[in-house]
């Protein structure tokens, strides 16, 4: 395990020399939101602050992305023919990302990248993206990505994890793609490495011990899926639920589409937009049945696919890191972790 | 596929209405690169994408055979904005397919057995293709009997009207047509619902016995429990799912039953794999 | 406990004792400090869990529409006048619901208040109009009245106007000297500028439509956004899609809207979206001289013609 030491001193100096070899992205503030956006020459990613409302995810997945085009005038050459349009996949790096995030994109990654069909866009992205992460010492009151399968010094799907000392970070360096990245920044000068994992080590379990909510997960696999999904809870959960996107947008995991074409003139685009299981839209026939008219049928469609179809399709775990935005962001508060708990508990001969 | 968004460039080579009123079209495509021809290699059963170039794209079973050589054909029925449009667009115009999508009919476990197509309105797509398929010289020997109930509103409705009086003809088939109401005075086949008519004249359950069931679900919901009354196990019961759907590939979650995606698991399923999910569909 | 939840919890408790409701609308405390968020009793011993405070910043007649059991209703000012809007909107008839009026000295203002520690919030505080919050380490006592959301600071409808019970006494009513000073500053930008102002509020929108669905008069079985046949707008990041949203979803609340702000809470960009509906607010009332919601015997102007209405707005 190689660990670099980088003086907060050389930090701008670094990141201004990686600008000409990557692209960068990072949290930064943008009308008093920390949000994942890409840096402007100018900019340095925002390491010391909250979590980001928007997760990253937008940097591989973005909102609204266009994946083909083509022209409908008929003297053209090719007219009505789909192509993709050229995008720029050089090299990019994510600075600042949190553990929970980088998580997130390994459990993506499993939608995206399959035996059968390989998305372009977003493992092109994938392929071209370095992610440098930063252990988060002071984990927020709806952190609970240790019951995830993460964790405030978790390092799945991470290049370099970084560690805050104040005056330094140490840089764990995870993968050769980290290890480039360091070096392109020109942060060379080696940590001694038994030391530094010490103190790695000693500040992981402050930060974990910070973390006081535990959400069961434990029993959620060997529950019938047919039980659970004709549990009696799902109605008075979703009551209050007001059906709007905020959790399915905010979730570093939600990876729904909609594909959608716009022309001007005569050329035309095909984009896909994040799409939500939360509208009644997602799932309107054209004859106009919906398979999920009622709002109790999506709300519970969402948790039953982050907490029970996930896991039993992948056997990866829940598809939820634990970010707890969700949590903080539901106009209504509706909250995974006790809808977690209560799935996790739930038994369909307590209800008889 | 490289990129399984990009759809294969094709020229409607030409249109038919399909039923008298003019609902339904049936538009056939021929590929404009012969080798994309070779890549859209696919079994009945199985649908595609057909994309409009700034109007968008509709999930379509194949209603052509892969034994139909030289073109795909696909009946559309007209409901939202890509079918209005596509109903609108002229023989010649250029446009897109993207696919084959998902899985077949089990044609390997169908092998050997006798199979009973059942189909109602304008679901009778993928069972056309499968019928032609099955009746190809090559292959009908491959299958014990084919019994097909397939029913409409009235006469005017039923699609592929010539190849289903001419299969009713053949004694290597057995065909059921039946339409739920007609006032013409010489129709020779069948009035009723097609659960009833399942009923009675589908051939009773054999192990060696499988039925293909595709209709609206009010037909599925239906032809169910009189299948199972025939005697039909659950895994002889094989179905073929709707859901909206966007990708085709499995990735943008909008067709999802359960842990299932129509598009990539199905659309075909058991009875049994349905019993297994939450039947949001 | 203060009295109102007390009160609360004993006439949701009859209520549903006595079978005059099926259910009961009200406030329970979240899971997190702060939110107070909306909840449902079906029973006396879940009306236990109602809270009040200055919390409850969402709109309840949000969940009344198109219900069929008969429902008791905690309104506070702005609840009650979006519950005389659905009577008269025909979403609910007067006698499916039991209103259960709250006199409101105003909601605070989640976002400033938490601006105030450099850390999260851990604990939230409230005994009568004084505020605590405490943080890792540090601690605020705020007084209520300072940190009110800026519509709670400009309401002059804080009792119930209409109501089957009271929680308490009926608060003083403010007099408010130009409740329009917010819109009339952004009618004084030159036009450059106000364009800034208004793409500068919506540069983060995400399009979760949680302004729409928090609002009780976004009822509409499919919103023009999600209609396909004509597809009225673009379902992107389009800023004019965007725009196109928000300007149409503001004139569908002109002379309805209450400004409850629910809205606002419900963003969770935090974009102040009543700049969008505000202007609204001030033309209806003056050209009309129209607050909505305030009474079951006037139907509002936009449905209504008069020859002496305005008709600055065709010239």
């Amino acid at each position: 395990m190689k660990i670099i030491k980088i003086d907060k001193n050389d930090w701008t100096r670094g990141i201004d020399k990686s600008r000409e070899t990557y692209q960068l992205f990072g949290p930064v503030t943008d009308s008093g939101q920390s949000i994942f956006k890409q840096l402007d020459k100018n900019a340095y990613p925002e390491m010391g602050g909250t979590n980001s409302v928007m997760s990253p995810k937008s940097v591989l997945f973005p909102q609204t992305e266009k994946i083909l085009a083509a022209s409908l005038d008929a003297s053209m050459e090719n007219h009505h023919i789909m192509q993709r349009p050229a995008a720029d996949y050089s090299r990019r790096a994510v600075i600042g990302i949190r553990p929970y995030d980088a998580k997130a994109v390994r459990l993506v990654k499993l939608n995206f990248d399959t035996a059968d069909y390989r998305d372009p866009y977003w493992c092109d992205a994938h392929g071209a993206t370095t992610f440098v992460g930063l252990a988060v010492n002071q984990p927020s009151a709806v952190d609970f990505s240790i019951s995830m399968g993460s964790g405030p010094f978790g390092e799945e799907g991470l290049d370099v994890l970084l560690v805050d000392l104040e005056d330094h970070y140490l840089a764990k360096v995870l993968t050769p793609k980290g290890g480039a990245y360091l070096s392109d920044a020109g942060f060379d000068a080696a940590a001694e490495t038994d030391a530094s994992l010490t103190t790695i080590e000693t500040m992981q379990l402050a930060a974990e011990a910070a973390i006081t909510t535990t959400v069961p997960t434990d029993r959620l696999q060997e529950k019938a899926l047919l039980d659970l999904h004709g549990a009696p809870f799902w109605e008075d959960l979703a009551f209050t639920c007001i059906n709007c996107g905020t959790c399915t947008f905010v979730c570093p995991t939600c990876w729904c589409f909609d594909i959608q074409d716009e022309t001007k003139g005569k050329s035309t685009s095909r984009f896909r937009n994040w799409d939500t299981c939360m509208s009644p839209l997602f799932t309107l026939h054209g004859s106009g049945h919906n398979p999920r008219g009622k709002k109790t049928q999506r709300v519970r469609q969402r948790f039953m696919h982050k907490l029970k179809y996930f896991l039993d399709k992948y056997d990866q775990g829940t598809m939820c890191v634990g970010c707890g935005r969700c949590v903080e962001k539901c106009p209504v508060n509706i909250d995974i972790r006790s809808i977690c708990s209560t799935m996790n508990a739930y038994d369909p001969k307590d209800v008889a | 596929m490289d990129n399984p968004y990009q759809p294969y460039p094709v020229r409607i080579d030409d249109i038919e209405i399909a039923t008298k009123d003019k609902s339904l079209k049936t538009f056939k495509f021929v590929f404009l690169n012969r080798l994309d021809e070779v890549r859209f290699s696919f079994r009945a059963g199985q649908f595609a994408e057909l994309s409009v170039p700034g109007v968008g794209e509709i999930p379509i079973g194949i209603a052509s055979s892969p034994t139909e050589k030289g073109f795909v054909k696909f009946t559309v029925f007209k409901t939202g904005v890509v079918s209005s449009h596509l109903h609108n667009m002229k023989v010649g115009d250029i446009m897109g397919i993207r696919g084959p999508f998902g899985n077949c009919y089990p044609w390997d476990k169908l092998e050997g057995k006798n199979v009973v197509i059942i189909g109602g309105g304008f679901a009778f797509t993928t069972l056309r293709a499968s019928i032609i398929y099955m009746l190809d010289p090559d292959n009908r020997s491959k299958f014990g009997n084919i019994d097909v109930v397939y029913g409409a509103r009235s006469p005017g409705m039923l699609l592929y009207r010539d190849e289903l009086f001419g299969w009713e003809q053949r004694d290597d088939i057995n065909v059921h047509i039946t339409v739920d109401g007609t006032d013409d005075p010489n129709w020779k086949y069948n009035v009723g619902f097609v659960p009833a008519i399942v009923e009675q004249k589908a051939p009773g359950a054999t192990p060696a016995t499988y039925a293909i069931v595709c209709g609206p679900p009010v037909m599925i919901k239906f032809t169910q429990p009189v299948l199972e009354k025939l005697g039909y196990g659950q895994e002889q019961i094989i179905m073929s799912l709707e859901n909206r759907m966007k990708c085709g590939i499995g990735m943008c979650g909008h067709c999802n039953i359960g842990k299932e995606l129509v598009c990539k698991d199905g659309p075909v399923f058991t009875l049994k794999e349905i019993n297994r999910t939450p039947r949001e569909f | 406990m203060n009295n109102y939840t007390k009160n609360i919890r004993k006439i949701s408790s009859n209520l549903l004792e006595d079978g005059r409701v099926d259910l009961v609308l009200g406030f329970k405390r979240g899971t997190l400090p702060m939110a107070s968020v909306p909840g449902i009793a079906r029973t006396p011993e879940e009306a236990q869990g109602f809270v009040w405070d200055t919390n409850c910043r969402l709109n309840l007649a949000n969940y009344i529409t198109d219900q069929k059991e008969k429902i008791g209703i905690i309104a506070k000012g702005c609840d009650s006048r979006n519950i005389v809007n659905h009577i008269m909107e025909n979403k609910i008839p007067r006698d499916q619901v039991y209103i259960i009026g709250v006199p409101c000295t105003g909601m605070v203002d989640k976002n400033r208040i938490r601006a105030l520690l450099d850390d999260e919030i851990k604990e939230f505080k409230e005994e009568g109009e004084v505020i605590l919050i405490r943080g890792a380490g540090q601690e605020r006592v705020l007084d209520k009245e300072a940190y009110l959301r800026d519509n709670c600071k400009i309401c002059t409808h804080r009792n119930p106007v209409i109501h089957d019970d009271l929680v308490g006494a009926l608060v003083k009513e403010q007099k408010i000297e130009d409740p329009f000073r917010d819109v009339a500053a952004i009618e004084a930008m030159e036009g450059e500028e106000r364009w800034n102002h208004f793409e500068g509020l919506l540069s983060n929108c995400i399009r979760c439509y949680a302004c729409r669905n928090a609002c009780p008069l976004c009822y509409c079985p499919a919103c023009f956004v999600d209609e396909s046949k004509p597809q009225w707008i673009g379902k992107g990041q389009d800023p004019t899609d965007i725009r196109t949203f928000h300007f149409l979803r503001a004139y569908h609340c002109a002379g309805r809207c209450t400004d409850c702000g629910a809205c606002e809470e419900a963003c969770p960009m935090d974009i102040q979206v009543r700049d969008f509906t505000r202007k609204l607010v001030k033309d209806s009332f003056e050209i009309y001289g129209w607050e909505p919601g305030l009474t079951l015997d006037r139907r509002p102007p936009l449905e209504t013609f008069k020859p002496e209405d305005s008709d600055k707005f065709i010239k």
